[in-house]
């Protein structure tokens, strides 16, 4: 068959390869300031990436024990079994396990270390909001995610941050009880050193933490894309898109807090942002989203 | 999936993979001398239909692209509850029915619709009712296998007829191994 020229957006691919490459950088960076501070940093990194390694591979059941969501069987909810099961014959994929979160907040998530541990999961607010077109849009969107693998990159890319900061924690503890126990001119270095490596550390951190936040709506656009093609009507995604995000904005946000550490996960962030949400929200806004979609649309209009 | 496409986000459309269509002939002499079943004359093609110039919209461009004789009235075209669409053909002669379920395929890959096809469907029922109930063979076109599908109410399936279909066919068709992907199509259209 011969290759539709849809498939790839360029502009997106070199935007993530900036991100993905200037995260390589920051991995380079961490590995000199580690190195420059001895011994300890064998421990640093083993409690780092067993750390990073478990929330990788428990990621499936972390996710869905923070949702409250439970796995459902075909009889449970066959409609949802449903959708699911042709997006994945149409994908050729492997069908995820398919899970629901009682609760009214509209949203879905993909989780799961790799495409044969994966769990799909729709909250049953949305499932009460959308029309089946739109469900179904939300769940190759999420499909999307699983193909990709994006539980695997942005493990590896919030890894990072989680490295940087142990390493300015580790550095701090040195700098406060490691240098007053030695006098002269050598342990003044230390302590320069140290604070040296602290200051670096943070802003490696701060860094780091925003280059996720990039690389996070990156993923997202991507999925957008992904999804969009494989159900073949952009402006049914945008559509749903507009009505949970509608939706949304007018939950309280107490309630939402709770969902927080789950916002890089989500189909649509919990948080509704404000000033720095271009920034720091996990989320591409709407308007991009739309956009995208709007263009997607009119490509396949030809 | 490449390393690549997954760095980048990317999701390759999958072409569909009709080579395995012919072998329905044999399997439906099979059906016949075991189980007692012949085709019902009905066969179907699930596809989704997207936006824009580049995929079908109407009815009209669907049978347009298909080439098919309006006159004869033996093709329908209709949307299940799942929003996909449903092409349904009726020839009594089976090998007929095959071949124009193929040529409609094809047309769809030649107009780059290829990754939009979902199966087609081939009705069987008992020669001498009531049988054992009918039967669908259905073709899953990206996996390139067949499995059986025997429907006996709105939600319910003979899960013991299907196996033993899977039996006497093992050696005539490809059947899907991954018993998960015995998707259940509930009204289907096809008889």
């Amino acid at each position: 068959m011969a290759k539709s020229k849809i498939e790839t957006d360029h502009k997106l691919d070199v935007r993530m390869f900036i991100t993905g490459l200037a995260l390589v950088a920051l991995y380079a960076i961490i590995v000199s300031v580690l190195l420059s501070l001895g011994v300890s940093t064998v421990l640093v990194i083993v409690i780092a990436a067993a750390l990073i390694f478990s929330q990788y591979y428990f990621s499936d059941k972390i996710a869905m024990f923070s949702m409250h969501a439970k796995e459902v069987t075909p009889q449970q909810e066959p409609r949802l079994h449903e959708i699911v099961d042709r997006l994945c014959l149409l994908a050729d994929m492997k069908k995820p396990r398919v899970g629901v979160a009682e609760m009214d907040m509209p949203n879905a998530f993909a989780t799961g270390r790799n495409p044969n541990h994966a769990v799909i999961c729709a909250t049953r607010g949305l499932m009460n909001r959308l029309n089946d077109e739109e469900l179904e849009a939300v769940l190759a969107h999420e499909l999307s995610h699983v193909a990709h693998r994006d539980v695997a990159i942005m493990t590896i890319a919030s890894g990072v941050g989680m490295l940087a900061g142990l390493v300015s924690r580790m550095a701090l503890f040195g700098a406060m009880f490691g240098g007053g126990g030695r006098g002269g001119k050598g342990g003044q270095n230390i302590v320069l050193l140290e604070m040296a490596t602290l200051l670096i550390s943070i802003l490696i951190y701060i860094v780091s933490f925003l280059l996720t936040m990039a690389l996070s709506r990156y993923r997202e656009l991507a999925a957008d894309r992904s999804g969009a093609i494989l159900i073949g009507k952009p402006s049914v995604l945008a559509s749903a898109l507009v009505h949970i995000t509608g939706d949304i904005g007018k939950i309280p946000r107490t309630d939402l807090r709770k969902t927080e550490g789950m916002n890089a996960f989500f189909f649509a962030p919990a948080l509704s942002g404000n000033s720095a949400a271009t920034l720091f929200s996990t989320h591409p806004s709407l308007e991009k989203r739309l956009d995208q979609l709007n263009k997607l649309e009119k490509e396949l209009n030809g | 999936m490449g390393l690549r496409d997954a760095l980048f986000g990317r999701t390759k459309q999958v072409a569909p993979n009709l080579d395995n269509l012919f072998a329905l002939s044999t399997a439906a002499l099979t059906l016949q001398s075991e189980l007692d079943l012949v085709p019902s004359g009905e066969a179907g093609l699930c596809f989704k239909s997207g936006s824009g110039e580049s995929t079908i919209t109407t009815d009209d461009d669907i049978k347009q692209l298909l080439d098919f004789d309006e006159t004869t009235n033996k093709v329908t075209l209709s949307t299940d509850d799942l929003g996909f669409k449903w092409l349904v053909v009726k020839d009594p002669d089976f090998e007929a029915l095959v071949t124009r379920i193929h040529a409609a395929d094809t047309s769809m890959v030649e107009h780059q619709l290829g990754p939009r096809l979902l199966c087609a469907v081939f009705g069987f029922v008992p020669k001498t009712p009531p049988g054992e109930g009918s039967v669908r063979l259905v073709y899953l076109m990206k996996q390139g296998t067949f499995y059986p599908f025997a429907p006996t109410g709105p939600s319910q399936r003979n899960n013991e007829l299907e196996i033993r279909v899977r039996s006497f066919l093992g050696t005539d068709l490809p059947i899907e191994k991954d018993l998960t992907r015995w998707m259940a199509l509930w009204n289907v259209p096809v008889n």
